[in-house]
């Protein structure tokens, strides 16, 4: 990585220009001035080669995939494949306009309808929408699915969402977002559900409850068959959230936990890039009973074809369109490459690398909880603490090694959570050379803390003031004084 | 952490200086370490009412937002105006940066305050 | 064995040594047996990289690529090569949320230089780092004017996408807030109609240029709505923004939209990209990422997420909005786009789908075929009542390949021209409409 302080905007001269159009000869438009804008929006003036030169110094500040090994927990940083990319990005795809006549549209609503299924067979939930944008997207249109459908029992009475304190916080915001009061529930010592907490808060005032499985810490909610007789059995649906669905990949079904309502993170399990944020997609998949509340448009199929259409009782429109088509499409590719051949053996091989690294390192790091985990686990700090080496520090440590830190201080059960996800990409190689690292790192933090606790020194910026950014915020380029 | 005798606390990490019928309200020193740089206040209004135990603020920092309980249950007459533009005051003097004074509705709740000896042990958790 | 899955038996066999299982199997004894599934996914049968890619070019193939008079929400205009070239590096592809700000800095800087672009293109003092479309980013302008003045009710004016208007109504319906619509008058929205509605509202919501393509006169709303003690929200499409009125020159409260118009390709209604920005005094109301400026321990120049607090992993159930992943490449395509185009290129480029709307409009005309709706200056999109079977119109126009206007019921259609449409293009459709029966 190299280190490129400039703005594009440090760059521009006056006249000069990155643009080739043209500009034709039809008559001018008077539009009168006082429906127009005063001043030139101020963009800068750069030639096309300032412009990519720029670009491409600025990504080189970057650690991507294809840099080297990331492993954030709960994220899922697979390899993006890039025959997804040409594929998905074909002109007879990329052309097309959402408000086509379904005739001229057959392709892409075919993609659409054999995604949802194969979503449906991957998850054991009977339907699938595409819509939502992305997980926290796909959470929202979950819950809306279980207003409605309390509403259109006529349950008024059920404002509650039931949530673990380990869940990722967007399930308690997107219950805030959607009208809910959340319940917090204290988990268990490794972040599984208390049934006991769980049995103290169901009421008929229950309106579902949120979970992920395996939980954020890993572990599998062994009481799922339990825990859903007794949220059904209280007239509340059960939301899974499927962050963490590589873990299952090949091995198990939500939907034969009892989950009624799911949503898919495509950019974890189905490979699609992060993008550095997004775009992801979030498809939404229900249970039998709830398949008239989709969000619309639904895809179907009758005999002249495809065809696009709504829902009976569905939630509404979560967007413009029908969500990120260019990320599902990606996604369409991907599961393909496996075929029901190989696509099973996704799971185990990103469990068994879980397994590998923290067996690795057991000793040297405080594990929370024992026995086998499965895609991803979580240290929760150095097992000899006496030089006061934080996990921020090791994550930092581990930056100079040309490793990406795992996820750090999620979830937030443990004070020094380390999660550690290294997906079923890597190899033997790969993860014994994190291994290694990680040794030398617990060394250092023993043997000369201060170098892990002033890390990282070998990246093009070390630490920041992230205080001084919040304080007096420069958020644009006419801030900077 | 530094607990400073003379006040009352609350079991939220605020601290209560009487004067009078009116009270001054702030947070400890174990609140404003836990927190981290502090960043952004959000006061509440003059003359607003609260009871005991109301959210009437907010406080944050870089990795955390967290409410600000008043203690005890009265209208706010002034607000510290210098925590706006400073709220790292909070961090190098809690018990000097006040963040609200307000009058007294129910002098019976100060008896459910704890005194510094009784908090003390509260910031060892 | 699979190219995307790199274990050897050998590889396994040593593993599964070091975590004492016998098998892969065993590693999943915490899952009940009989939750375990037994045979694999009814799904299709693996492909090979070539016979994927023949699959995916028959059905590319059984996607029509039509000449594009159709636009309410989604526009044709030209992706520049640039564009695709940036975004497709693995730095800015394959990363994830700057957490680790360190090794992020890459995404940081554009996110900066895209929120710098923003609020260029609306005048604000603010934008966060991407929505994931204008229909939702609108939606969350609501919460914002919800979350700061704590009234239930939004003004939304008639003369929006009524798809937006169905988003807005979706997300205020389950947070149990209550959209009020203003009626329009003569295509534009009723100023006298806010006057009498805006009292104890959250504020108002228009489009401009609206859902006709009208470039409405805003003025003297912002008053009205403040003095009632409402926020004034403004939709504006991404190009529009270069020639029309900003937001900010209309002391609108929020800015939001769509960019999908500055260089993303149509690519069936996504990914495109929604916008939010805002006037500093509400900065804490707005959700998504927001980048800022700072230095590192030893003084040089660096970028991070600020104003953290405000979001869903921190404030969690108090949080006003649950966004995490937004739309960032889409981000960094529109910068690279505004980048290459530039101050005077987007103006240009804007000119010339409005120079050709009003070419085929004054064109549309004169074949005495329609009747004129709305006497209203527009942009690039504008409306024109029907003499003829529309249907009818519509096949006759996929029979030549070209998707014609947008019907919108009772004759109404909503054309829409970009710089793509040649002159060729423009004069072919009005023959259509001559040589219609």
């Amino acid at each position: 990585m190299k280190y490129y302080n400039t703005l594009i905007f440090e760059l521009s001269k006056k006249d000069r220009i990155g643009y080739n159009i043209e500009e034709r000869k039809l008559p001018e438009v008077a539009i009168p001035t006082h429906l127009l804008r005063n001043t030139k929006a101020d963009l800068p003036e750069v030639s096309e080669l300032d412009v990519v030169r720029h670009f491409t110094n600025v990504s080189q500040k970057n650690f991507g995939v294809e840099n080297g090994f990331y492993p954030l927990g709960s994220c899922t940083m697979k390899y993006n494949p890039k025959i997804n990319d040409e594929l998905a990005t074909l002109p007879g795809f990329a052309n097309i306009h959402p408000l086509q006549p379904a005739q001229t549209i057959q392709g892409l609503l075919k993609i659409y309808y054999e995604l949802q299924h194969m979503l449906s067979e991957i998850s054991g939930l009977k339907a699938y929408s595409l819509n939502p944008f992305a997980g926290a997207h796909g959470e929202l249109a979950g819950l809306m699915i279980i207003k409605a459908y309390h509403e259109k029992n006529r349950d008024f009475k059920r404002d509650k969402i039931i949530i673990p304190d380990s869940a990722h916080g967007t399930n308690p915001a997107s219950a805030t977002v959607c009208g809910f009061e959340t319940i917090e529930i204290k988990s268990n010592p490794d972040g599984t559900v208390n049934l006991e907490a769980l049995k103290a808060v169901l009421s008929d005032e229950t309106a579902g409850l949120m979970l992920t499985n395996p939980n954020t810490a890993g572990v599998f909610e062994k009481d799922i068959t339990e825990i859903a007789r007794l949220v059904h059995e209280a007239g509340g649906l059960l939301y899974y959230d499927g962050a963490n669905l590589n873990a299952l990949v090949g091995k198990a079904k939500p939907g034969d936990m009892g989950f009624d309502i799911t949503h898919i993170n495509l950019h974890k399990t189905f490979s699609t890039p992060h993008g550095g944020g997004g775009p992801g997609s979030g498809p939404v998949g229900v249970c039998e009973k709830l398949v008239e509340f989709l969000p619309n448009p639904v895809v179907r199929k009758n005999d002249q074809g495809y065809y696009m259409d709504q829902a009976k009782d569905s939630i509404g429109a979560l967007g413009l369109f029908y969500g990120n088509a260019s990320v599902y499409l990606r996604a369409y590719v991907y599961i393909l490459t496996f075929g029901q051949e190989h696509l099973s053996d996704i799971g185990p091989m990103a469990v068994l690398n879980a397994n590998y690294i923290k067996d690795s390192l057991k000793d040297l790091f405080e594990l929370p909880i024992d026995g086998h985990c499965l895609h991803e686990f979580v240290f929760d700090g150095l097992k000899d603490q006496s030089t006061g080496v934080k996990t921020l520090d090791l994550a930092k440590r581990l930056l100079d090694y040309g490793f990406h830190a795992p996820t750090v201080y999620f979830p937030l059960i443990f004070t020094q959570s380390m999660m550690i996800e290294p997906t079923e990409v890597e190899s033997k190689e790969t993860l014994d050379q994190f291994i290694a690292v990680m040794r030398k790192i617990v060394k250092e933090s023993l043997e000369t803390p201060d170098l892990v606790k002033t890390a990282p020194h070998n990246t093009i910026v070390r630490r920041l003031d992230e205080a001084k950014a919040a304080r007096q915020p420069i958020v644009k380029f006419k801030d900077i004084k | 952490m530094n607990v400073k005798e003379g006040l009352l606390y609350s079991e939220s990490h605020e601290w209560v200086k009487v004067e009078g019928k009116n009270a001054w309200i702030g947070i400890s020193d174990h609140a404003q370490h836990a927190l981290g740089s502090v960043v952004f206040i959000e006061l509440p209004k003059i003359g607003a009412l609260f009871k005991k135990g109301d959210a009437m603020g907010a406080v944050e920092s870089v990795k955390a937002a967290s409410d600000v309980y008043t203690p005890v249950s009265g209208k706010i007459l002034d607000v510290n105006k210098a925590l706006e533009g400073s709220p790292e005051m909070l961090n190098d003097d809690p018990y000097g940066a006040w963040i609200v004074k307000l009058e007294l509705s129910n002098e019976a709740e100060l008896k459910t305050l704890l005194n510094a000896k009784d908090y003390q042990p509260l910031c060892e958790e | 064995m699979h190219k995307y899955l790199p274990h050897t038996r050998e590889d396994i066999e040593a593993m599964l040594k070091v975590t004492g299982a016998s098998t892969t199997d065993d590693l999943f004894s915490s899952i009940p047996k009989k939750l375990r599934l037994t045979k694999p996914y009814n799904i299709p049968h693996q492909l090979s990289d070539e016979a994927l890619t023949k699959h995916m070019k028959n059905l590319a193939n059984q996607n029509q690529e039509l000449i594009i008079f159709r636009g309410a929400g989604a526009y044709d205009h030209y992706t520049p090569s640039i564009v695709k070239a940036i975004i497709s590096r693995q730095e800015f592809l394959t990363s994830y949320t700057p957490y680790q700000p360190e090794v992020a800095q890459g995404t940081l800087q554009y996110i900066f230089e895209y929120q710098t672009m923003v609020c260029e293109l609306t005048g604000m003092d603010v934008s966060n780092a991407s929505m994931y479309d204008g229909s939702t980013a609108t939606a969350e302008a609501m919460f914002m004017a919800h979350a700061q003045t704590d009234m239930d009710t939004i003004l939304v004016s008639e003369t929006m996408n009524p798809r937006t208007i169905d988003v807005i109504k979706t997300y205020a319906h389950y947070r149990n807030l209550k959209v009020m619509i203003v009626p329009m008058k003569n295509g534009q929205t009723d100023l006298e109609a806010v006057e009498r509605l805006i009292a104890s509202k959250m504020g108002l919501i228009v489009q401009n240029p609206n859902y006709y393509g009208i470039i409405e006169d805003l003025c003297g709303f912002a008053d009205v709505i403040h003095q009632a003690g409402g926020l004034f929200i403004i939709n504006s499409e991404g190009q529009a923004l270069s020639l029309v009125k900003t937001q900010g020159e209309y002391d609108a409260d929020i800015a939001c939209g769509d960019l999908q118009s500055l260089g993303l390709p149509l690519s069936f209604g996504g990914a495109y990209l929604g916008y939010l920005a805002t006037k500093m005094k509400y900065v804490r109301k707005m959700p998504g990422r927001i980048c800022g400026l700072t230095t590192d321990v030893d003084g040089k120049r660096a970028f991070v997420l600020t104003l953290q607090a405000r979001e869903q992993h921190i404030r969690r159930a108090k949080a006003n909005s649950n966004i995490c992943s937004n739309q960032s490449l889409m981000a960094l395509a529109v910068t690279v786009y505004l980048s290459a185009m530039g101050k005077e290129g987007l103006i240009k480029v804007a000119n010339e789908s409005m120079k050709g709307a009003h070419y085929l409009y004054h064109k549309l005309l004169q074949t005495k075929k329609f009747d004129v709706l709305f006497d209203q200056p527009f942009f690039k999109e504008f409306v024109l009542k029907a003499k003829f079977d529309v249907n009818a119109f519509e096949q006759a126009c996929l029979k030549k390949g070209i998707l014609g206007p947008l019907h919108l019921g009772e004759g109404k259609l909503l054309f829409a021209v970009t710089e793509k449409r040649t002159i060729e293009e423009m004069d072919q459709l009005v023959e259509l409409v001559v040589n219609l029966a």
